[in-house]
């Protein structure tokens, strides 16, 4: 096969799913700023999302700021900069780790039920009955998603760091010797509101990005129950990976010098 | 029947539409009047469902008019297309049920989420209109998973006639329904269109179902209308390929395509 034409060829889907995407976008912010509003679905899929995700995302972050102390522990004794381990927990986890942590696993979460919810309405007509009974599936099915992953995320975020704090500190006071007034003071002696701010930022987007990809890939799904799979499997991964693309591009954007 | 001084409800004038290098819909034309009841009969892929889709503004056809009541539809903003959809109810071959709601809460989705109405009052009538096609109140409050397929489908038809539409669409209305269920559903069309003086366009290849309920039958091939008449006329029309398709014989004018793709996959409209 010629090498050139199936490089080509793959550019061309590239771009045919990226305008895909922009213009699923565009339609459901545009339909997001017109009534009818849906109060009702947006509280419910706050709910999925906040609420019923906290067991997973807190469990990920008390994990991952015990080993992070203890890591950073190990690490920094090596040249005799102990002292820093609390600064490093707070820094990690509220810049980086609590957002994507929780991000990565929201997008395994809600992210694949959201695509095989509306891609199983796709495949059974309910989102063309939806059109006939005059309601937009963009305002009704689309909107309260996008809008409440924009909004619980950072919430959820915000849980995770502070569970991520206690993780660290829970390592540190009680296996690595630190003095538990000493371990909090310099966890907050160093710590800046631009730390916290970026990653909530980063949180909103995340959370924009999982439920922007579990409605499009549902939306657009295939016929019968490998399609709805299908789209299950793209909307995760594509959220992943638009994940750790945008928290690099996020964290440009606030720390690059 | 129908004179030519009344506008259509529907009016459809070459209608195209291909997905791909599949033709499905090529140059179609049909009317429908006001109180008449039209089905479509047809084989399986022959593009009777993109019709319906056309029709309710789902897919976008390639070329050609849709007009609803003399206004034409094809180029309407999404917003004057939801009020003219407002005018249609739609029988879903599969009853296309949200899941999600309760059978009430279907039912009423209509007047509750289009007109405003108030939830209370919407049940009441959600309920009255389930008694219609003979559910009781006790089935409103049922899921539609926890629904025999011959009760979905009649939810489904209470849903298209809750806010009393003037036009309604069946798709294969009892398709997947035994014969008595089948006797059933077609006997609560017949009645729920006659209380509504309702128009309506249906497509079938149930020739039982579609001697019931019709007034006029037209056969679509290859894109195409290429007969159509009252429904008395069916067994006379002297037109191979409509007694091939009502007699059920593999030989004859018309040649099966083994392989042919049946529908067009959902993804790949507009």
């Amino acid at each position: 096969m010629n090498f050139v034409a199936a490089i080509g060829r793959l550019l061309i889907s590239f771009f045919q799913a990226v305008g895909r995407i922009a213009m699923f976008t565009g339609l459901a912010l545009f339909h997001s700023l017109r009534p009818p509003f849906y109060p009702r679905l947006i509280l419910r899929q706050m709910i999925d999302i906040g609420y019923y995700s906290l067991p997973v995302v807190g469990l990920t972050a008390i994990f991952t700021g015990m080993v992070l102390a203890l890591q950073s522990y190990s690490g920094f004794a090596r040249f005799s900069a102990e002292s820093a381990v609390a600064t490093v927990v707070v820094i990690s986890i509220t810049r980086e780790l609590g957002p994507v942590l929780a991000a990565l696993m929201v997008a395994g979460r809600i992210g694949a039920s959201m695509a095989a919810e509306i891609g199983t309405m796709r495949v059974t007509e309910q989102i063309d009955a939806l059109t006939t009974l005059s309601t937009n599936p963009y305002k009704y099915l689309v909107m309260p998603r996008l809008l409440a992953g924009l909004a619980m995320m950072p919430v959820l975020v915000l849980v995770a760091d502070i569970i991520g704090v206690f993780g660290g500190y829970i390592i540190g006071v009680n296996k690595l010797g630190f003095n538990p007034a000493a371990y909090l003071k310099s966890t907050f002696e160093y710590l800046e509101f631009k730390d916290v701010f970026s990653g909530l930022v980063k949180a909103s987007v995340f959370g924009f990005i999982i439920t922007l990809m579990g409605c499009y890939h549902g939306y657009h799904s295939q016929r019968g129950a490998q399609g709805v799979g299908t789209a299950t499997i793209n909307a995760v991964v594509s959220a992943l990976i638009l994940i750790l693309v945008f928290n690099y591009m996020i964290t440009e954007l606030f720390f690059a010098r | 029947m129908s004179t030519n001084l009344q506008t259509p409800k529907i009016k459809v004038r070459g209608l195209k539409k291909a997905f791909g290098n599949k033709v499905v819909l090529d140059g179609l034309d049909i009317d429908v009047m006001p109180g008449e009841s039209v089905v479509i009969i047809g084989g399986s892929g022959t593009g009777k469902s993109v019709l319906l889709k056309c029709i309710l503004g789902i897919i976008h056809p390639d070329a050609g008019s849709i007009e609803i009541d003399g206004e034409e539809v094809t180029r309407m903003s999404s917003r004057e297309r939801e009020r003219v959809m407002r005018k249609f109810g739609m029988l879903f071959q599969g009853g296309a049920l949200f899941d999600s709601l309760r059978v009430w809460e279907n039912v009423s989705f209509g007047l509750v989420q289009a007109q405003g109405m108030d939830r209370v009052q919407a049940k009441d009538i959600a309920i009255r209109k389930l008694a219609a096609v003979g559910l009781g109140p006790e089935v409103g409050e049922l899921l539609p998973a926890e629904l025999s397929g011959g009760m979905q489908k009649r939810v489904a038809l209470a849903r298209a006639i809750a806010t009393e539409p003037d036009i309604i669409l069946f798709d294969e209305p009892t398709t997947g329904l035994d014969p008595i269920m089948s006797d059933v559903i077609n006997d609560l069309i017949v009645d729920c269109v006659k209380q509504l003086g309702a128009t309506t366009l249906s497509i079938t290849h149930d020739l039982a179902s579609a001697r019931k309920i019709a007034h006029r039958i037209a056969m679509i091939y290859n894109g195409k209308i290429i007969w159509s008449g009252p429904v008395s006329k069916i067994d006379y029309t002297g037109n191979a390929y409509v007694d091939q398709f009502i007699h059920g014989r593999a030989e004859g004018p018309i040649k099966v395509e083994v392989g042919a793709i049946s529908d067009p996959l959902p993804g790949s409209r507009r």
